[in-house]
């Protein structure tokens, strides 16, 4: 990427010395960084590593206990976000602080409402958004509902509005990760027109393909510290991984070629509505394989989440069927179908996958605490659940201080291993897995991605749903693309292109016109 | 191509879905039509009644033969429920017509009840103001509670608020005024709403400084102000002697009530009363039309989306909650010294719990809330008109309690088929937690 033009490097934003704690962790260790006048400045960092600390500092959102935060120079104490406002700051969160039922200008002009004496003067805002659109190129209609807008939209309204601010200070907290291939390309060519006209921008990802695309500085945190900074032309993918993680991480998962045997599972024009009654799934087909993957692609929203909770009994069917095993099991009941190999990881780890102020080892239990072994005559057995609970946190390397603890005392990606640990344990058939590396480490990622692998060679059936182009293409062996509830395409894995898959997701069809 | 197929799925989608609730409103609409035609219209009897628009003697009005009025209702809700299962090109009709089934339930109250009765007529725009009377105090509650909720807190202590304006507003008439003249009556009903806003101040303190269960919060309330009342009536009230006073007067507002017919009985009226419409009008314009009132909603929807835009939520919340109490204050004096002239234990009746009801029927807006607390002061003067004209059904007298809770019932259920689900704002009941 070329250095934005413009002469000598100007600072407009200088992070020097920042330490932040909350109760129990440094979030935020003697942190530096200087954002130039025209630069994306890349913040780089595996989940936890104190990211989005920092930048809410900044944002005037948490207040720093060490250290100085500087403005064009000028020191700086905010004492709200309204104050780095003020400052010309502005912050696009990686969740949208939207409000869904208010309408695009609604949003916009929240907290700095134009107004025609007393009252809010809606025309001229709309006036100025409309203007700001078209000098910056983000189509946003001022009259829309933001509830009814796609999420690309949706980040186009969180642009404008920091834009309307007038900031020239721009924090992007994971933008990327809602956007489509395709979307994500615009939003690169947004980015660059907002440098172009003067724009400083912070971005902060940990995708590695992103920084070394857009980036013309990179920042790297690892548990609350800078642990390198770097120039996007000196780096590589490895370089980056490497200094993210602070050890040597292999990015190909080693698998064999997939040997399909008899169809598992099966759905026939399956019709799923969602929890407003419109119908997310809108006929799906599919036939997975013993000891085959199939991996579903798909932007979110697009019903992946009612499509697996159909499947595994949590959502009433509309139409059609589903079959495992040879036997229909429309809407047959969670347990029913558990009981009869079929695990599932669940994409809400929190909501669906765990009783947070349950212990670890009642966790790992909750599938089949009813069984002989765990329980007699309607007693459980303590003794034999602490003592699988103790081989599997053994097994699936779970960093706990013990089976007894709470769960919601662990990390994301401890729980999320307990949670693999329950649904891989047992005489599987087919597995139903939802975004199952969502928000972890690179190390987790690693160990649960092998753990698939292993699944679907000991001749599992695997369904898996994921937001993640990377992860999809990396563990399947066949790829169906999900577009408006059905599937828009299936390829080979072997043959897929992230273009082609791209494609699908964003229009639904690999043909020309859009 | 894709955008087609997706809006036939989505309508396709809506229209199954929705077939629950539209044809379970569609039977009840297809039983009550069938029940008309085939039950009532041939029992009651054919003699021509009367709705009158003014008081005897002489008074303007329209006689109208029963039996065929009930067929007439009777044909529209067995049309409401044909086309509640009539094939998708025909439903856009079914919405308009649920909607007019559920109108057209209030003229077949007063038809019924009037057939039903010895009395040949009753004065139907007297029962009309009568209900915009009645309907005051719930506007005015249901209006509190549209700004706590949302602000995103949720106020079921309205009722205990009301009741403490009434009791407090009086006990002041009662201590410095006298029981013959207005003077310091005014006064009162300021300390009235302002004794709202104290309490309203305190539920406010409780779920936004110390996070308690809102829940609990407006439980503490009621109970609080019921107590307190009842010791301030007994040791206060009671001892000045002063039980019964003197409350505020009617006026006619200029021109309009001089309209014939009408205009004497629909706009002469006390001053709360003409004060709760300004209420109404004012929140609407308010919460709808200024930056101030976008903010509240912002705090109710996604109080950390307003955060990041500088908003003060804690602040805001305050404000509306307490601004919500000072008017629930407001109908507290309507109780004791517009509607009576007196404090009564509990005198305020549930009227704050019908007003959330109002508030979640009118969906959260100024206008629903005030159609759905007239459409409760209807019920509640449909009631008492009920007991005047004693209804029977075959020579029997229905016990009056009865007739009082008909009119709620009724309209309960069928409106419910009519208005559909109501969402609360995002955020009400959430307690906000400011970053640190």
């Amino acid at each position: 990427m070329a250095q934005a033009s413009g002469g000598a490097a100007r600072p407009v934003l200088e992070v020097e010395g920042i330490t932040k704690a909350f109760p129990g962790v440094v979030a935020n260790d003697d942190v530096s960084l200087t954002l130039n006048q025209g630069e994306i400045h890349c913040l780089l960092g595996e989940n936890g590593a104190g990211k989005s600390t920092l930048v809410n500092m900044v944002f005037g959102l948490y207040r720093p206990d060490q250290g100085t935060i500087k403005v064009r120079g000028e020191e700086v104490h905010f004492e709200d976000s309204g104050d780095a406002i003020a400052r010309g700051i502005g912050m696009v969160h990686q969740h949208f602080q939207l409000i869904p039922v208010f309408t695009v200008a609604e949003n916009i002009i929240l907290g700095n409402e134009v107004t025609k004496g007393a009252f809010l003067d809606l025309d001229s805002a709309r006036r100025q958004i409309d203007s700001l659109a078209e000098r910056y190129g983000l189509a946003v209609d001022p009259d829309a509902t933001v509830g009814d807008l796609s999420v690309g939209e949706q980040q186009r309204v969180e642009l404008v509005k920091a834009l309307f601010r007038d900031a020239d200070i721009l924090i992007l907290d994971e933008p990327t990760a809602v956007l489509t291939p395709g979307e994500v390309d615009d939003f690169f060519g947004v980015v660059e027109s907002l440098t172009g006209q003067g724009k400083s921008i912070i971005f902060i990802t940990h995708k590695l393909r992103e920084v070394l695309a857009v980036a013309d500085r990179i920042t790297v945190l690892r548990a609350g510290q800078v642990v390198g900074t770097a120039t996007a032309e000196g780096a590589t993918q490895q370089s980056l991984a490497n200094l993210m993680v602070g050890r040597d991480v292999v990015f190909r998962v080693d698998k064999a070629e997939a040997d399909p045997g008899a169809p598992v599972l099966r759905t026939q024009d399956l019709r799923v509505a969602d929890d407003r009654g419109v119908e997310t799934v809108t006929g799906f087909d599919v036939e997975v394989r013993a000891g085959e993957i199939f991996g579903i692609a798909g932007v979110e929203g697009n019903g992946q989440r009612e499509l697996v909770e159909a499947i595994c009994g949590m959502r009433p069917t509309a139409g059609g069927r589903v079959e495992m095993l040879g036997q229909e099991t429309t809407d047959w009941s969670p347990r029913k179908i558990n009981e009869l190999g079929v695990a599932h990881v669940p994409e809400n780890r929190s909501k669906h996958g765990v009783v947070a102020q349950y212990t670890i080892a009642d966790n790992l239990v909750l599938n089949r605490y009813h069984h002989r072994k765990f329980s007699q005559r309607g007693v459980r057995n303590t003794a034999a659940i602490n003592a699988e609970a103790q081989e599997l946190v053994e097994q699936f390397d779970v960093r706990t201080p013990g089976v007894d603890a709470v769960i919601d005392t662990l990390s994301g990606g401890n729980q999320q291993k307990v949670i693999v640990a329950r649904e891989l344990t047992g005489d599987l058939k087919a597995l139903v897995v939802a975004q199952p590396t969502r928000g972890l480490d690179v190390g987790s990622i690693e160990f649960i991605h092998r753990k698939i692998i292993e699944l679907r060679d000991r001749g599992v059936a695997v369904l898996l749903v994921s937001a993640e182009l990377d992860e999809i293409l990396s563990l399947s062996d066949r790829i169906g693309v999900l577009y408006r509830g059905r599937l828009a395409g299936t390829v080979n894995a072997a043959d897929a292109t992230r273009e082609e898959l791209g494609l699908l997701m964003a229009t639904g069809s690999s043909g020309g016109q859009r | 191509m894709t955008t087609v197929e997706h809006a036939v799925g989505a309508t396709g989608a809506s229209g199954r879905v929705g077939l629950n609730r539209q044809s379970i409103t569609g039977l009840v609409f297809g039983l009550l039509g069938i029940a008309l035609l085939a039950g009532v219209a041939p029992a009651i009897s054919g003699n021509s009644r009367r709705f009158n628009f003014e008081p005897p003697p002489d008074p303007a009005g329209i006689g109208f033969h029963p039996p065929t009025w009930v067929v007439a209702i009777g044909v529209l809700f067995l049309l409401t429920a044909v086309l509640g299962f009539a094939p998708p090109e025909a439903r856009r009709w079914a919405s308009p017509a649920r909607l007019l089934s559920a109108l057209a339930v209030i003229p077949l109250l007063l038809v019924l009840s009037l057939a039903l009765s010895d009395n040949p007529s009753t004065n139907i725009v007297n029962l009309f103001n009568e209900s915009l009377v009645l309907a005051t105090p719930l506007a005015l509650g249901a209006t509190t509670g549209l700004w706590c909720e949302r602000s995103g807190i949720i106020n079921i202590g309205i009722e205990g608020t009301m009741l403490a304006g009434a009791g407090i507003g009086y006990m002041t008439y009662a201590t410095i005024g006298d029981a013959q003249s207005t003077g310091w009556l005014w006064f009162s009903i300021l300390i009235s709403v302002l004794a709202g806003g104290l309490v309203a101040a305190l539920l406010a303190v409780l779920s936004i400084r110390f996070g308690v269960n809102q829940i609990v919060g407006g439980v503490v309330i009621n109970l609080f102000a019921l107590g307190l009342t009842g010791f301030l009536r007994s040791e206060v009230i009671v001892k000045t002697g002063i039980t019964t006073g003197v409350g505020t007067s009617e006026f006619g507002l200029p021109l309009l009530s001089e309209i014939p017919v009408i205009g004497d009985q629909l706009f002469r009226g006390k001053p709360i009363y003409w004060m709760m419409y300004l209420v109404v009008i004012g929140t609407w314009l308010v919460m709808f039309r200024t930056p101030w009132g976008l903010r509240v909603r912002s705090c109710g929807e996604n109080p950390h989306a307003a955060e990041t835009l500088g908003v003060n939520v804690v602040r805001i919340r305050y404000q509306s909650v307490i601004l919500g109490g000072l008017i629930a204050g407001l109908a507290g004096a309507w109780f004791s010294m517009e509607s009576q002239t007196r404090f009564e234990d509990n005198m305020t009746n549930a009227a704050g719990f019908i007003a959330l009801a109002a508030l979640i029927f009118g969906k959260w807006t100024p206008w629903g809330a005030f159609g759905g607390a007239l459409l409760f002061g209807f019920s509640r003067a449909l009631g008492t008109r009920l007991q005047f004209l004693g209804v029977e059904v075959s020579g029997f007298e229905i016990p009056s309690e009865f007739l009082q809770a008909l009119p709620f019932i009724v309209t309960l259920v069928v409106v419910a088929g009519a208005v559909g689900r109501s969402i609360p704002p995002a955020a009400a009941g959430q307690p906000f937690q400011r970053s640190k």
